[in-house]
């Protein structure tokens, strides 16, 4: 991160309330550019809220959330959900897949296009009276879900209805939908949940690729230690709302802290014998 | 309902003695009891023995059913499915057929006034299902006032054409655009809520707007309506019997003889016009941005949210647009029949016009006309049935709903695909 040019997002003190549970509590950290940060921390640490916050379905009580585009910072948590969508750019995913689910794959991403789409036809009105002007509009909106659909590989089931997609499918479906909004930061909740180790595998190449090939930056909620350490360039980690430890991953997977909160038990085998005994002895 | 579980002989006896019984307790009050009129004065007779046949009925019939599950399911059961997927096939084609044969309906040899007059009323309502099918099929809204705002257009057009004289053709697209006016209003409210607090709300609505009508005494008339409203003419020709100062009537212009048929069958062409306009607004906004939008709200709003898309504008334009249908139809009611009262525009309209909807299956436009060929069609058929005919009407609703649960034609087709615009 240079000096000169702020990271792409900055969260600054945010704590979240819900009655008295801080979900949230006091949590500052930045993502950069072209980079992947992962957001790690055991279960009810409060990574879902985060999220949430970012992206305008919950209004944090206190703190700031910038997001620097080029021509200046937009305040996250001044915009609705949908404006922080349309006007700061930012996409998302849902830990719990929710796609348009009777209509087809193509169909989703169209939608997600829905910003052009609607300003090119004026409401719709040009392309009830079948201007060319909509045509053009909708022509390149194909292009673009043609482009996602073959990038996460379901370009043979546009037509599809994307809830009779296989899981695997659905999860990289709705990373492409949130892709065709073309976001500069896109915010990803546990993406490779009830994936097998295959898929999985095809989800790290996707989001490197979409890191490196688009340059936007990407926040991911993970479970799966390999994914996390496998791509990601940073990792915060929280605990009970708190950050716990930000650093590259290879730190932070040393770090006595994060064990200790985070027991991921694969990582257990090799943890150097000092911290192992660490670990032993708390739990 | 026990499709699953496997049931025993001893289970079906059971269940159709049940079923046996609740039809004796459910008939007792509706077959019962009888008024006699004697010379002298009315008492009450009781009619025991047919509660007993409707309880037979219904036991043997639910055994009938219990006992087909139990050797392999009713036989036809995928008729539906069969229908659906023939009708998607053929889409095209039936919908052509479906189109001519309304054209050529007036003109056919078996075809009378009082067939026409039917027609009519069924398309009034396949019109009505069509705006409804916008708000409900497509932006999954359920909307149980719509009469409201078939009740808005109605008396748009009514008290336009009476206070100013102006001309149905002038009246019909202000009707449209008060009655998106009130869509609208009632949308703002009701943006938070779904599902069935949306239905809650919207029911009162429509009772507000009736009420409002029945007690406004100086605007509308309250319960005595308003009547002497004009009758549509065809570019400024009129369907009497003779031309008022300096006109022509459509008779003389035509050179025909005066017949009362022609402004029914004008009528019937009239709103036939105005259907499949809707239709063919519905058919096209599916595929625009819009129309995507609403489909996709029904599906997950919150993933609509996420994605830029702002909930309050594409609800509102939902209860706008079916609405302004609705009022289309609702001032083409009021010029058909001349007089309108509160008593038209009842919450019963809106529950036959939901079940429309639902019975043709959410979002089929085709499945919207042989429903409301069903449910409006058919009791006027059965006319005959006199009080039974409600009875009757409930039965072929279970009937339908055991029959096809999510509507008699519910597939759906892409609106768009990667071949191009199409
Ligand atoms: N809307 C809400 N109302 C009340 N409490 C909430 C709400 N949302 C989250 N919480 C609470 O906030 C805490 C953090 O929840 P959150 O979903 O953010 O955890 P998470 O880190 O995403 O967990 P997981 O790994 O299980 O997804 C939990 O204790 C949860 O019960
Ligand atoms: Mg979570």
């Amino acid at each position: 991160m240079t000096a000169t040019r702020p990271p792409l997002l900055e969260v600054e003190h945010v704590t979240m309330r819900f009655g008295g549970l801080f979900a949230v509590n006091d949590l500052s950290f930045s993502a950069a550019r072209k980079q992947i940060t992962a957001v790690i921390g055991p279960n009810g640490a409060g990574k879902t809220t985060l999220f949430n916050c970012i992206t305008g379905f919950y209004k944090p009580q206190v703190g700031r959330m910038a997001l620097h585009h080029d021509d200046g910072p937009v305040l996250l948590e001044r915009l609705d959900d949908h404006r922080i969508a349309s006007r700061a750019r930012v996409a998302r995913t849902f830990q719990n897949i929710r796609l348009f689910a009777r209509m087809s794959v193509l169909e989703n991403l169209i939608v997600a296009q829905h910003q052009d789409l609607m300003k090119a036809s004026a409401f719709s009105l040009a392309g009830l009276l079948g201007l060319a002007r909509y045509h053009k509009a909708e022509k390149k909106a194909l292009e673009r879900a043609r482009y996602w659909l073959d990038k996460v590989g379901l370009l043979d089931h546009a037509d599809d209805e994307a809830g009779s997609l296989p899981y695997g499918s659905q999860r990289r479906l709705e990373i492409a939908r949130a892709m065709c909004t073309d976001p500069v930061l896109l915010c990803l909740d546990e993406p490779a949940a009830g994936l097998n180790p295959r898929e999985s595998h095809e989800l790290n190449g996707l989001l490197t690729g979409i890191r490196d090939e688009h340059g936007i930056g990407l926040l991911l909620i993970e479970h799966d230690m390999s994914v996390v350490m496998g791509i990601s360039d940073w990792v915060v980690v929280l605990d009970y709302g708190r950050k716990i430890a930000e650093d590259t991953p290879e730190r932070v997977r040393r770090d006595p802290a994060v064990i200790r909160a985070y027991l991921g038990e694969e990582e257990n085998e090799d943890l150097p014998p000092e911290v192992a005994r660490d670990v032993e002895e708390d739990s | 309902m026990a499709a699953t579980r496997s049931i025993t002989w001893r289970g079906a006896l059971t269940d159709a003695f049940v079923g046996g019984l609740v039809a004796a307790a459910l008939a007792l009050p509706m077959l019962g009891f009888r008024l006699v009129d004697s010379a002298l004065a009315l008492s009450v007779g009781f009619r025991l023995d047919w509660v007993l046949w409707a309880a037979l009925v219904v036991f043997a019939g639910r055994l009938a059913l219990n006992l087909l599950r139990m050797t392999g399911g009713l036989p036809d059961l995928r008729l539906g499915e069969r229908l659906s997927a023939r009708m998607g096939n053929t889409r095209h084609w039936a919908s052509w057929a479906m189109i001519g044969f309304a054209t050529v309906l007036p003109f056919l040899p078996f075809s009378d006034r009082s067939l026409v007059d039917k027609a009519t009323m069924v398309l009034i309502y396949v019109m009505l299902g069509w705006g409804l099918n916008i708000v409900v099929g497509l932006a999954g809204l359920l909307d149980l006032g719509f009469v409201a705002f078939y009740a808005v257009g109605a008396y748009s057009y009514a008290l336009l054409s009476t206070t100013f004289g102006w001309s149905f053709w002038v009246c019909l697209p202000l009707a449209g655009l008060f009655a998106a006016g009130f869509g609208v209003a009632l949308g703002f409210p009701v943006l938070r809520l779904r599902g069935d607090y949306l239905a809650i709300v919207t029911l009162g609505f429509g009772e507000i707007i009736r009420v409002i009508l029945q007690n406004w005494q100086d605007l509308t008339g309250g319960p005595a309506g308003i009547s002497g409203i004009p009758r549509p003419t065809l570019f400024g020709l009129p369907f009497l019997a003779r031309a008022p100062e300096g006109g022509q009537t459509f008779a003389e212009f035509f050179g025909l003889k005066f017949s009362g048929d022609h402004r029914v069958i004008f009528l019937y062409f009239v709103i036939l016009m105005l259907a499949l306009l809707t239709n063919l607004f519905t058919l096209r906004i599916r595929r625009l941005p819009v129309g995507r939008a609403w489909e996709a709200l029904r599906e997950d709003e919150i993933a609509c949210r996420s994605l830029g898309l702002n909930p309050t504008t594409i609800k509102l334009s939902a209860f706008a647009t079916g609405a302004m249908f609705a009022g289309f139809a609702g001032s083409f009611f009021a010029t058909r029949q001349g007089f309108i009262s509160p008593e038209s525009f009842t919450f019963i309209e809106s529950a036959v016009i939901l079940a429309i909807v639902v019975l043709g299956g959410m979002g089929s436009q085709v499945g919207v006309v042989l429903a409301a060929l069903l449910l409006v069609g058919l009791p006027e058929w059965f006319r005959e049935l006199q009080q039974y005919r409600m009875l009757a009407f409930g039965g072929a609703m279970v009937l339908i709903m055991l029959w096809r649960p999510s509507g008699l034609l519910s597939s759906r087709s892409p609106t768009i695909s990667l071949g191009g615009g199409k």
